[in-house]
């Protein structure tokens, strides 16, 4: 996959992310909204497509832990005044400790047994929030939650122009490049490795000696975690907890967005995030029949790219380097076929 | 080396392998024949711990393994191949060698180091020794069957097995694929000094590398021995020779 010319050379993700950095100087409160929307749910996605596209595990009840990253942020600061540094780590490690006990159950079931059993749990989660009046607020939720503490933006030149909303999407940028730095490496380690070769043939993988349960359930913790930290975020943007942000439509919503984008890569959940995004708020400022054109748009999209927009944009760009490839370079496609040609020689020797 | 005592499996009233008694020596080159539907890969089934006997001992290098977990036996030095292709089909080739070295070199709970350069090294010279060397960079689910059949046994390779439990290794096979990978099967057992125990319905197969043979008839073995014992048996030639 190595390309030499120009566009190869260039680090995209790097490019990204310091266009995304430049939003809140360049753009309007407007847009500073949507791109913090679109950052904490392309985290949200990435960490789904950790068990759906990497693992090949179909949760339905991934909002669970998304809620319980929500929550424990949420109250931790609200109620109990504590800083921000403490409140998200202790987001991540809550939801990673529910999805160790949820998961447990869940990855001794396969297939829609498991994406049931994970709905059932996100359920029971939402039931809680829903329910618990002392500690989730209820049915009313946890308003109010306060913005991180981020006075000390206010000393350094460019950052202390910046209202807190803008304050606090530099914050979630920065977290949310770190959480899928990281997640990106764990996909690329040997535990990813594992990880697909159960998503292609689970029964293969236990021949060669992978404990299939316990790497699915490895598998279900990470993302959870990670689940957790959007989860933190996007009670601190909306302003509040509500019961809503661990009812099953989300999981419903971010599994949209992760097979929309597509699943066979990294960065096919996050397009699917921007674009779910933007489609919404583009499509409900139209009409209010929106979820009707939404649906139909969906619709469309997902047959006119069955692998998802990056699946769809990488196969045409395939395409073309073949189709560039084959008309300069005779002498490596030679190559190719004399090199087959010895194997094949070698086997009959054998 | 191997060996299994009255190994019995019943599914409902339907005993699919019933008191099966076999013994495989170090570095014996054993086969159990039959025809369709004699047991034979549920008798397979059961020594790598897929299918919990009804009854009966599973015993390799003097450990009873009878109903320790698949993934656990393959690090007892057991491999094995299946009678459906059993590869990681989006991956490389050469992913799928090198996945089976990092599970077996306990890479496994490793989340940090790029998975791309471990064991390329060992990998690449494993490929080479299975003939897949210039396929590496192939996507293993677009090889030929043939192609498919030399990686699954590769992957079974990677684990490093003393024993190794090939189930119809070329079922489906042409006759020069069937020729070429027995070929290579045969050079690998020795090469690598492996135990080795084969299931197939081709009988020049059988006849061309096995020391030893059993013969499964409807779950029970009804011969063994070494190959001119089985082929002159009466019985033998009756219920399966005596087809072609």
């Amino acid at each position: 996959m190595k390309t030499n010319d120009l566009a190869g050379r260039i680090p995209w993700t790097l490019v990204v992310f310091l266009a995304a950095l430049a939003v809140p100087w360049l753009g309007s409160r407007y847009d500073v909204f949507l791109a913090t929307q679109i950052a904490i749910s392309g985290l949200f996605a990435v960490s789904l497509n950790l068990l759906l596209g990497t693992t090949g595990l179909v949760s339905f009840g991934h909002v669970a832990y998304f809620g319980i990253g929500a929550y424990v942020c949420g109250i931790l600061m609200k109620t109990y005044a504590m800083p921000f540094s403490i409140a998200l780590p202790a987001a991540a490690l809550g939801a990673a400790f529910a999805s160790l006990v949820f998961g447990f159950f869940c990855v001794r079931l396969t297939r829609i047994y498991f994406a049931m059993l994970s709905l059932a749990f996100s359920q029971i989660i939402w039931a809680i929030a829903y329910k618990w009046n002392d500690v989730t607020g209820g049915d009313q939720g946890l308003p109010d939650v306060p913005y991180p503490d981020l006075d000390w933006m206010n000393s350094i030149p460019l950052l202390g122009d910046l209202r807190i909303a803008g304050q606090f999407y530099v914050v979630s940028l920065v977290v949310v490049g770190l959480s899928l730095a990281a997640m990106r490496r764990i996909i690329n380690s040997p535990f990813g490795r594992i990880l697909t070769t159960i998503r292609e043939n689970a029964e293969r993988a236990s021949a060669i000696g992978v404990d299939v349960r316990r790497y699915e359930l490895a598998a279900f913790v990470v993302a959870g975690g990670f689940a957790g930290i959007a989860g933190a975020l996007f009670g601190i943007f909306s302003r509040g907890v509500f019961s809503d942000y661990v009812f099953w439509p989300k999981s419903a919503e971010v599994m949209i967005m992760t097979i929309l984008g597509g699943i066979d890569h990294f960065w096919g959940p996050v397009v699917g995030a921007a674009t779910l995004v933007l489609l919404n708020q583009e499509i409900t400022s139209y009409t209010e029949y929106w979820s009707f054109v939404l649906g139909t748009i969906l619709l469309v999209l997902l047959f006119a790219f069955p692998g998802g927009i990056v699946g769809g944009l990488s196969a045409g760009f395939a395409w073309l380097r073949r189709k560039r490839g084959r008309a300069i370079s005779p002498d490596a496609r030679r190559l190719e076929a004399t090199g087959a040609e010895t194997t094949s020689v070698e086997v009959k020797r054998a | 080396m191997l060996e299994v005592k009255g190994l019995s499996k019943s599914f409902g009233g339907f005993r699919a392998v019933s008191d099966v008694n076999l013994a495989v020596a170090e570095g014996e080159i054993a086969a159990v024949i039959g025809p369709n539907g004699a047991g034979k890969s549920t008798l397979f089934n059961l020594i790598t711990g897929h299918l919990q006997p009804t009854a009966g001992r599973v015993v390799v290098d003097g450990r009873d393994i009878t109903g320790v977990a698949p993934f656990k036996i393959c690090g007892m030095g057991m491999g094995r191949s299946f009678q459906r292709t059993n590869i990681f089909p989006k991956l490389t080739v050469l992913e799928n060698v090198q996945a089976a070295f990092l599970i077996h070199r306990g890479q496994g709970p490793n989340f940090w180091s790029r998975s791309e350069r471990l064991y390329r090294t060992e990998s690449e010279a494993l490929l080479a020794s299975i003939g897949l060397a210039a396929q590496a960079w192939t996507t293993a689910g677009t090889l030929s069957y043939g192609n498919q059949k030399q990686l699954e046994l590769g992957i079974a390779l990677a684990s490093d097995p003393k024993i190794l439990l090939l189930d119809e290794p070329t079922a489906g096979m042409s006759a020069t694929e069937t020729h070429e990978s027995i070929a290579l099967i045969a050079r690998i057992a020795r090469e690598r000094g492996l135990t080795l125990l084969f299931t197939e319905h081709d009988m020049a197969v059988v006849f061309s590398i096995a020391q030893k043979i059993a013969v499964l008839h409807q779950g029970r073995i009804i011969a063994h021995g070494d190959p001119a014992t089985v082929r002159a048996d009466a019985e033998v030639r009756r219920v399966y020779l005596g087809d072609h």
